[in-house]
């Protein structure tokens, strides 16, 4: 029988299944960190039950780290209990822990992939919604609830209904400024935060092919801003060079083993899905997000739609998010002053992206009115774009790089955007206070952020690439 | 895990969409490691000015209205994974919520608490709301044996749907921890067979 690449994963992994019940899942791999977390060990310890399979579950702080000074004690109490919480916990119940000062720490999302424990065919989960991540090495990734956190802790399971599969196909070439935080904003602005729920979702098409490991990442990330537990996309010979000689991939025969298990890990071509659409790179513009969730999106140079259009029962919440970021309906966003810049999060902190935004700003500088942060997503990102000079070009163009952590995308630690304030974010979610309290964040990709720290303002990239 | 067989209650009305985790219990309030006393930081930056002063504008403020349910509108819970958001609606006094729609881990996480997400149609929803709108004391039936939630003023009744497996958890307060212990067996097997 033909399968969806969802449907030979889940198979491989259902340990019972019984009319009645959702599926028994085992699963592979457990990321965890220091928020979501210590509930589910207190929840062990009130059952006097020990970790199942420690060897199989990886640990790293990241909410709530600061980005300046980390190897100083954390000042603000709370966190650093719960920071002190997480390294109590991993020692008591044998977890491997890349905490503060471990050469591995960072976003649980970026040192997976780039220690090579995420792998093509796994299942993976964590408390934290923006495990659908490594769904980019074609893997079933998702995030779970700090309960669910407590059972595969116990038991290296999950009870799961098995989702509904989508396939999004994206066909053509992307045009230039056009990056993949584009295409995933496009495509939630078009099916709504809510168009996704239910489903785990399969990207595909020629424009997805052509993406590199680290776009495929940012793509996956944001598939739970439109609701789906899930995203992925089928392993080819991209994420096999990606994978290759990484910490914790397989080695010689291990790798040829698992390589020729990866290779059957595509969609049949008569498998059915519950759902298909189908987009063109060509129509997808640079993309700028002009309200409280990451579906109020547009191309920037388009218009935020009208209140008036919005259908009667949504007015009331669509006016409300429009005061709430203090902008009118049908006006445009080009040239409006913003007041920070931060690019980092799950979704764009990886090499490729401080590459892209240090590739930019070579010799130009940061507006007066702009505060500019750049979060590497791990110690690795970090340390490689000191190795190769990005440091540098950064320092010069007035931009701050810190150090890994979740930092602005959710400001857990101190790094908050005032409140009333504009910032242009590469991060995944403009609910309002994400940032900080009545902060204003516009989503956008790490090149439009860069266009906007060195303007100051909302600007179209493809200005300055049109100049080039 | 809590138990839920039935309730009877006037409700909160929260006639928003896409009402999102961090709205729910916003970042800052997650720093703490138990599961206990987010209620009060439940809708915290809706609810309170930043000198914690109560906004008289926000439902949860008025006391016309009160009660075990919150009614909101549709996409309730998106975002996060926060189980917080469960645990924050359960301690401030809430034992279900009806939306029209319930985004995906949200919903999970309410059932392992024993918080009963119940999703109606839009038109249900309307008519709640309608009804709340013309009487704040207008109080719902949640019979969850049958799977109904009945505006009781009205007598408009409407069915939901549940995971069976789900909703025997619920009325027995079982949690999917004990289900799965169980089956310890099974998971080492399945190890040794792979």
């Amino acid at each position: 029988m033909s399968k969806t690449l969802v449907e030979k994963i889940w198979d491989a992994h259902v340990v019972k299944s019984e009319e009645g019940f959702p599926d028994i899942l085992y699963i592979d791999t457990h990321l965890i960190h220091e928020v979501t977390s210590p509930q589910a060990f207190d929840g062990l310890r009130k059952r006097g039950l020990p970790v199942f399979r420690p060897k199989q579950t990886v640990a790293t702080a990241d909410h709530n780290v600061p980005t300046l000074n980390q190897l100083l004690p954390i000042k603000e109490e709370l966190s650093r209990y719960q920071v002190d919480m997480l390294t109590k916990n991993c020692a008591e119940f044998g977890i491997e822990l890349y905490g503060l000062g471990h050469p591995f720490q960072g976003i649980v999302h970026v040192i997976g992939p780039e220690l090579g424990i995420t792998l093509p065919g796994k299942t993976m989960v964590c408390g934290d919604s923006h495990t659908s991540t490594h769904g980019a090495f074609g893997a079933i990734a998702f995030g779970i609830g700090t309960s669910q956190v407590e059972q595969v802790f116990a038991t290296q399971c999950l009870l799961q209904s098995k989702p509904k599969t989508m396939k999004i196909e994206v066909n053509g070439e992307l045009g230039k400024g056009v990056g993949a935080k584009d295409i995933i904003l496009y495509i939630i602005a078009k099916i709504s935060a809510a168009g996704g729920t239910g489903y785990f979702i399969e990207y595909a098409g020629s424009a997805i092919e052509a993406l590199s490991m680290e776009a495929r990442m940012t793509i996956c990330n944001m598939s739970i801003e439109m609701g789906a537990r899930g995203g992925l996309i089928a392993p080819d010979q991209t994420t096999f060079d990606y994978i290759k000689g990484r910490e914790f991939a397989p080695t010689g025969e291990e790798w040829d083993k698992a390589l020729a298990y990866w290779k059957t890990l595509y969609s049949d071509a008569d498998a059915k899905f519950d759902s298909v659409l189908t987009f063109d790179a060509a129509d997808i513009a640079p993309m700028i997000t002009y309200g409280t969730n990451p579906g109020m999106g547009m191309g920037i140079q388009e218009h935020i739609p009208a209140t008036g259009a919005q259908p009667e029962k949504e007015k009331l919440s669509y006016q409300k998010a429009l005061d709430y970021m203090g902008f009118d309906d049908d006006s445009s966003l080009i040239g409006k002053p913003v007041d920070y810049v931060f690019i980092g999060s799950c979704t764009n902190s990886r090499i490729e992206d401080l590459r892209e935004v240090a590739d930019f700003v070579k010799d130009k500088r940061k507006a007066d009115n702009v505060t500019v942060w750049i979060v590497p997503g791990s110690k690795q990102v970090e340390q490689q774009a000191k190795n190769e000079g990005l440091d540098k070009i950064f320092e010069a163009a007035g931009f701050q790089l810190r150090e890994p952590g979740c930092s602005a995308c959710l400001g857990m630690n101190e790094d908050k955007i005032p409140a009333g304030k504009y910032c242009v974010s590469t991060s995944n979610r403009n609910f309002e206070g994400r940032q900080g309290q009545n902060a204003r964040t516009l989503l956008a990709s790490p090149l439009t952020a860069a266009a906007a720290a060195v303007t100051g303002r909302i600007t179209d990239v493809r200005e300055f690439l049109e100049k080039a | 895990m809590k138990k839920f067989t039935k309730l009877t209650s006037a409700v909160v009305p929260l006639n928003i969409e896409n009402i999102d985790t961090d709205q729910i219990i916003p970042a800052r309030f997650l720093k703490a490691t138990t599961r206990e006393g987010f209620g009060e930081n439940l809708f915290r930056d809706w609810r309170y000015e930043n000198d914690n002063q109560p906004k008289a504008d926000f439902v949860m403020n008025n006391p016309t209205y009160s009660g075990q349910v919150l009614v909101a509108g549709k996409n309730f819970g998106c975002g996060s994974s926060r189980e917080h958001a469960a645990w924050a609606i359960q301690d401030a006094g809430f034992d279900a919520v009806i939306s029209s729609f319930f985004a995906d881990i949200f919903k999970g996480n309410a059932l392992n608490n024993g918080l009963l997400p119940i999703q109606v149609s839009e038109e249900f929803l309307s008519q709640i709301f309608q009804a709340v709108d013309q009487n704040p004391k207008s109080a719902l039936e949640v019979d969850l044996e049958n799977q109904t939630v009945t505006i009781i003023e009205t007598g408009a009744t409407e069915s939901f749907e549940i995971n069976p497996y789900k909703k025997s958890c619920l009325i027995n307060g079982y949690d999917d921890i004990d289900f799965i212990l169980n089956q310890k067996q099974l998971i080492k097997e399945f190890e040794q067979a792979r």
